[in-house]
């Protein structure tokens, strides 16, 4: 007989559940035979990869699979062992984690929080995992961390850039080794006023939905504090397909610079569009028209073919990079699928391998040891150079990468080009910086 | 007046896309009765008829060039097209440039023969099932249609430019007197504009005035009747089919190069057609390409600043909007006939 | 029994039997077994499956009977979904209020769509209800949840957050929804042997409700109400000429199904206390439309067996990856063993949208009654042999209801 009954706060509250009383058969308070959720008793322990497999972002989900499905072999011995080699803590042996083999199970998100709730909910209650990794959107994200932290397993973020996902909406029992917004908007800012000049007046067109408005603010905010103006802000709705309407008024604006914090195939579409309007020819102000796309990734970079030459951008990693992580993890990940890991894919395979490393160094699977062996952990060799996962917010500190859409690529993947490796001295926040403001990260939930 | 100017321009852009769908789905719904869900998935095909020519123009043999290097640090594969080793560079070139609109003539036969096979294969043993069904089955259809596309092409969009003669804008604004910059306009949102036109002309006047379309007419203003009077009409209806087949593939085929091709490019259009239709009124062509055009005018109009700080939102909600104030001051749409799906 | 005949008593007592079982009767399969994989018998997707079930039959009491497609009904299921996470932020995370309120504020917005949607019928009433659904869909993801004024909290989903008021939230109360005190999440987990069931709290509210609406909708089509909604469907002209006039009933009958997918709008909130705009979209609208068609529209049962064919295969098959492939093969050859793999994977994972919309052309193709019509005709095949009489099969099948 095994107990699963969840609260939010279960630690501090189950014995006070037990207290009431009220029609609540023993049964379900009885003491458990489970430390905690999902307790591996067997040979093997199950992880759950949540991503989107069908809808618009089905190529960033199988990517992230890929890349996860990679960190598993490499746990457990397979393969030529990746970034285990160049990984700082030297606690994963390759015999699984803790010596249990690992396994998985995949879910599909559909990139919609019920469904993604849904399948993370038959992981955790069907499967057993103790684990979910994966997902493309900040939404998901912030349902699937809160369900998490509900059920008592840890949540590894995937692809989430909006900031509430480390900020209002914080959770104990989650992490997120992805950038976020403000951090692009830091990155890209010098970076933005050391190409275009310091004075230039910025078009936002901004996705209508709550990673576009983080994103806005944060990209006003620190383009503002170096001097720039902004125009107009602009919000489109998600489900556009064609932004000719909003992009056609940008040219008489009074405008010189055009910002698209859009993401996907909104992001592919508009900047599209805004070539097509032969923005890029124009010269407005006596400036040459620029367009900036803050959120970059391989995968838009490919959609959005020749029309991203030139406009700048930022990102979490790339696989040009030349640090010894990076060269692991792309050998690994190239040999065995014949192309380049894209950005969310490394965010997922190194949120694998550190929640193993944690669950080895904290010698449990129980979630409360693997919070505090992830707080206020530093790390390297894993792509992104030195990392700090925070302890006050569960987000990475790392440096962020300033791409650039390359002019002459010579193959499909090359597609993106370096500019500048920002340090992460020049991203990082106060953990109560008011983008960040009012969330609570409470205190982690073991599901006991 | 060079905002509106502008929006205008937008909006017939976007209506001719919506007209052009409405149109066909007007074209099934009238002559076979068939509430058809999987029109679409048709406009996607076609635009994927660009995306295969293409890639077939682009179809290539790989030579190994020592000097250069791919991404894992092996000698690098060139990829040279077939065309451009037969033709010639150049001439090569310049068909992969040109695929789009030479995919017009690809895309005519192979969507003509995908709505008739629909219709016969399928369709046709529902025309006197219950219009539920009939949704249940062309959704389902959809969906298989997508996900095959799906399966060779994968999710992500595909860019299919536009030739380079015809890419870029030009200043429409200094011909009519603005200033310079005033009215810059694509030149290939034209191009679709001018195809729209000339491809709803095309439909029209073969119903007007050709025998074939008289008796198409005759047999949607009654069917029983053409029937009795010893006329295949259910032959021309299925040619009717491909016909609307072919209509949404090539209004898809031309809109690759706008908005680049993805598999579920379909289903974004899918709801919005529909909505169209019966703004204009079921049943009725000039309604379907009236309604087509004022929504996308409207939509363009709606997503101005100005529009959207007096009403937020505006932009969000406009199509729908407009179509309850329509349906509500209008029983039947703008030109809908009276008794058709009303029950 | 319940003022019911014995037909409908006995159908009445077959689902309350097997949702009470459903534990036992989802998870076929051992726990440890390849098979497991098909198990569908864990809380999440019971409750599902009865939610669902519930949004079903009350948009069947609307199509069913009267024969108006509404393709806006999410939008109900949604406002059901927010009402109840308000009143857990608000008062506490007591059920009963939020279910309550949920069901109340669905309807009352049922009543307002419903009053302007029915001026029309046939696809312009289907195309209304649409557009209202969409309206509220796109405000609900943005604009209705700006800082100033946040209704809805847009992408993210609304959901409760530790600085709520939850003024009546007792100090000892559990954090989580829960009913008096017993939590929707506590699950008694009975293994016998390879086997494991899971008794939910949730599921058992869900399915007592579900027990008391399909009563009620048992009573509903039986009745002169029911009857007249029937006769707005084969001939609503002739209904007027009588002096009759339809559109009380109709709107009554629209209003009834707004509650019951509000009712499941609630339930599902109480189950998972959080509330997405997505839940409004014309998707999940079209979703309970394809459930009813599927299970057979117009009977009682069949919504309820197509919003479990439904979400069977979206929980399920989309969980089948290539890994669990091989590990059913493995004891083929390789080289088999791959081409098996090969050939099964477009259907599975990812690709369970392909098989879902083959099952609905193969199920609308060959069963024009739906789920309910397959499950007759074999029914029929047994009786006919069991009996060894060539009663002859009556030329169309008539819907069980």
């Amino acid at each position: 007989m095994t107990n699963k009954s969840v609260t939010r706060r279960g630690v501090l509250k189950s014995g006070a559940v037990a207290g009431t009383g009220l029609a609540l058969p023993t049964i379900f308070t009885a003491s458990s035979a489970a430390a905690y959720t999902n307790e591996p008793t067997g040979s093997s322990v199950t992880l759950g990869f949540n991503v989107p497999q069908t809808g618009p972002y089905a190529e960033e989900g199988n990517d992230e699979l890929l890349a996860q499905q990679l960190a598993v072999e490499h746990l457990n011995g397979e393969g030529d062992g990746g970034c285990l080699n160049t990984f700082t803590s030297k606690a994963l042996k390759g015999n699984g984690i803790l010596g249990k083999k690992v396994e998985f199970v995949t879910g599909d998100t559909q990139t919609k929080s019920d469904a993604a709730r849904a399948s993370a909910k038959s992981m955790i209650e069907k499967d057993g995992a103790v684990m979910i990794n994966g997902g493309s959107s900040s939404g998901v994200a912030v349902a699937v961390q809160g369900l998490c932290q509900e059920a008592g397993v840890i949540f590894m973020a995937g692809l989430t850039h909006a900031n509430d996902t480390t900020g209002k909406d914080k959770k104990a029992n989650g992490f997120r080794h992805f950038f976020n917004a403000y951090m692009s908007g830091a990155a890209l800012a010098p970076v933005l006023a050391a190409e275009m000049g310091k004075e230039r007046r910025a078009y936002h067109l901004t996705a209508d939905y709550n990673w576009g408005w983080t994103q806005e603010e944060s990209i006003v905010a620190s383009t503002e504090a170096l001097g720039w103006e902004t125009v107009n802000t602009v919000k489109t709705p998600l489900a556009s397909t064609d932004f000719s309407s909003y992009i056609a008024p940008v040219l008489n604006s009074g405008a010189d610079v055009l910002v698209l914090n859009h993401y996907g195939g909104n992001m592919v579409n508009s900047l599209t569009n805004a070539i097509q309007f032969g923005l890029l020819d124009k010269v407005a102000n006596g400036k040459d028209f620029k367009i900036v796309v803050p959120l970059y990734s391989e995968l838009m970079a490919a959609g959005a073919g020749e029309n991203i030459k030139g406009v700048l951008g930022s990102m979490n990693w790339n696989w040009q990079l030349q640090d010894e992580g990076t060269k692991a993890f792309v050998k690994s990940f190239g040999e065995k699928y014949g192309k380049p890991p894209s950005n969310s894919a490394q965010t997922c395979y190194a949120q694998v391998l550190l929640y193993a490393d944690a669950v080895e160094r904290a010698g449990t699977f129980n979630p409360c040891g693997v919070v505090e062996a992830l707080e206020g952990f530093e790390f390297d060799g894993l792509g992104n150079g030195k990392t700090l996962y925070r302890a006050e917010d569960h987000q990475c500190f790392k440096d962020v990468l300033v791409v650039r859409g390359n002019e002459n690529p010579t193959n499909a993947y090359d597609t993106l080009e370096i500019v500048e490796v920002t340090p992460v001295e020049q991203v990082t926040y106060a953990p109560d910086h008011p983008m960040f403001a009012g969330g609570d990260l409470g205190s982690c939930n073991s599901g006991a | 007046m060079d905002a509106i100017l502008l929006q205008i321009l937008n909006g017939l852009d976007k209506g001719s896309a919506y007209a052009l769908i409405a149109l066909g789905l007007t074209l099934i719904f009238g002559t076979l009765g068939v509430v058809n869900f999987a029109h679409g998935a048709l406009f996607m095909i076609g635009a994927f008829c660009a995306v295969t020519l293409q890639k077939l123009f682009s179809l290539s043999f790989q030579t190994i060039d020592e000097t250069q290097t791919d991404f894992l640090g092996n000698p690098l594969k060139v990829e040279t097209p077939y065309v451009e080793a037969w033709f010639g560079p150049e001439v090569g070139a310049s068909i992969i440039d040109w695929s789009v609109p030479l995919a017009i003539l690809f895309a005519i036969p192979i969507m003509l023969l995908v709505g008739y096979v629909m219709e016969r294969g399928l369709i046709k043993h529902f025309y006197k099932r219950p219009h539920a069904d009939q949704i249940l089955v062309t959704f389902g259809l959809a969906i298989v249609l997508q996900e095959v596309v799906k399966y060779f092409f994968g999710a992500n969009p595909i860019q299919t430019p536009p030739p380079e003669a015809l890419n870029g804008s030009i200043d429409l604004g200094t011909m009519i007197g603005f200033d310079p910059n005033a009215i810059i306009y694509p030149i290939w949102r034209l191009v679709y504009f001018g195809f729209a036109v000339a491809i709803i002309g095309a439909v029209f006047s073969f119903l007007q005035f050709t025998t074939f379309g008289m008796v198409v007419r005759a047999g949607m203003a009654d069917r029983e009747t053409v029937g009795l009077l010893g006329i295949n009409i259910d032959r021309r209806f299925t040619i009717m089919f491909g016909i609307a087949a072919a209509v949404a593939g090539l209004a898809g085929v031309m809109y690759g190069p706008l908005n680049p091709p993805n598999y579920h490019m379909g289903m974004d259009f899918l709801v919005l057609s529909f909505v169209v239709v019966v703004v204009g009124g079921m049943g009725s062509l000039p309604g379907a390409v009236l309604a087509g055009f004022l929504l996308g005018v409207l939509e363009s109009f709606a997503s101005t600043t100005w529009a959207t700080t007096t009403i937020p939102g505006i932009n969000q909600i406009i199509i729908y909007l407009v179509a309850i104030i329509v349906l509500l001051l209008r029983p039947r749409g703008l030109m809908g006939r009276k008794g058709v799906m009303e029950d | 029994m319940f003022g019911l005949n014995k037909k409908d008593t006995g159908l009445l007592i077959i689902v309350g039997i097997l949702t009470l079982l459903a534990p036992f009767i989802l998870n076929p399969f051992p726990a440890d077994s390849a098979m497991a994989q098909f198990n569908a018998g864990y809380p999440d997707l019971m409750q599902r499956f009865v939610i669902f079930g519930i949004f079903a039959i009350g948009f069947n009491i609307l199509f069913g009977l009267t024969g108006y497609l509404s393709f806006g009904h999410a939008a109900f299921l949604g406002v059901g979904s927010y009402s109840a996470v308000w009143m857990f932020k608000l008062l506490s995370y007591n059920v009963i209020p939020a279910i309550a309120l949920s069901v109340v504020i669905a309807g009352l917005f049922s009543l307002l769509i419903g009053y302007v949607s029915l001026r029309r019928s046939g696809i312009y009433f289907s195309i209304l209800t649409l557009a209202f659904a969409q309206m509220s869909f796109a405000l609900a993801y943005s604009v209705l949840s700006n800082p100033k004024f946040n209704l809805t909290n847009g992408e993210t989903g609304l959901q409760v957050y530790a600085d709520d008021p939850q003024i009546l939230q007792g100090a000892n109360a559990p954090d989580l929804p829960h009913l008096f005190g017993l939590p929707m999440r506590a699950t008694y987990t009975l293994d016998i042997g390879a086997w494991s069931f899971d008794f939910n709290a949730g599921y058992y509210l869900c399915a007592v409700v579900m027990m008391v609406v399909f009563y009620l909708a048992i009573r509903i089509f039986r009745s002169p109400f029911g009857m007249m909604l029937r006769a707005v469907k084969s001939n609503q002209q002739r209904m007027n000429y009588t002096g009759l006039n339809s559109k009380p009933y109709t709107l009554a009958a629209f209003v009834i199904s707004g509650m019951y997918a509000g009712l499941a709008g609630g339930l599902m909130a109480a189950m998972d206390p959080l509330a997405g705009a997505e839940r409004m979209q014309w998707t999940a609208s079209g979703e309970v439309v394809l459930m009813t068609i599927l299970g057979g529209t117009g009977t009682l049962i069949g919504p309820v067996l197509g919003a479990g064919f439904i979400k069977y295969f979206e929980n399920i098959f989309s969980k089948i990856n290539d890994n669990v492939l091989h590990s059913w093969f493995a004891i083929l050859p390789d080289g088999l063993e791959d081409a098996v793999v090969f050939i099964i994977h477009p259907f599975i994972g990812k690709g369970w949208h392909l098989t879902l919309g083959i099952l609905f052309m193969l199920v609308v193709i060959y069963l024009p009654g739906g789920l309910v019509e397959g499950g007759q005709r074999v029914s029929n095949w047994f009786k006919r042999r069991k009996s060894g009489a060539d009663d002859a099969p009556s030329g169309k099948t008539e819907p069980a209801e």
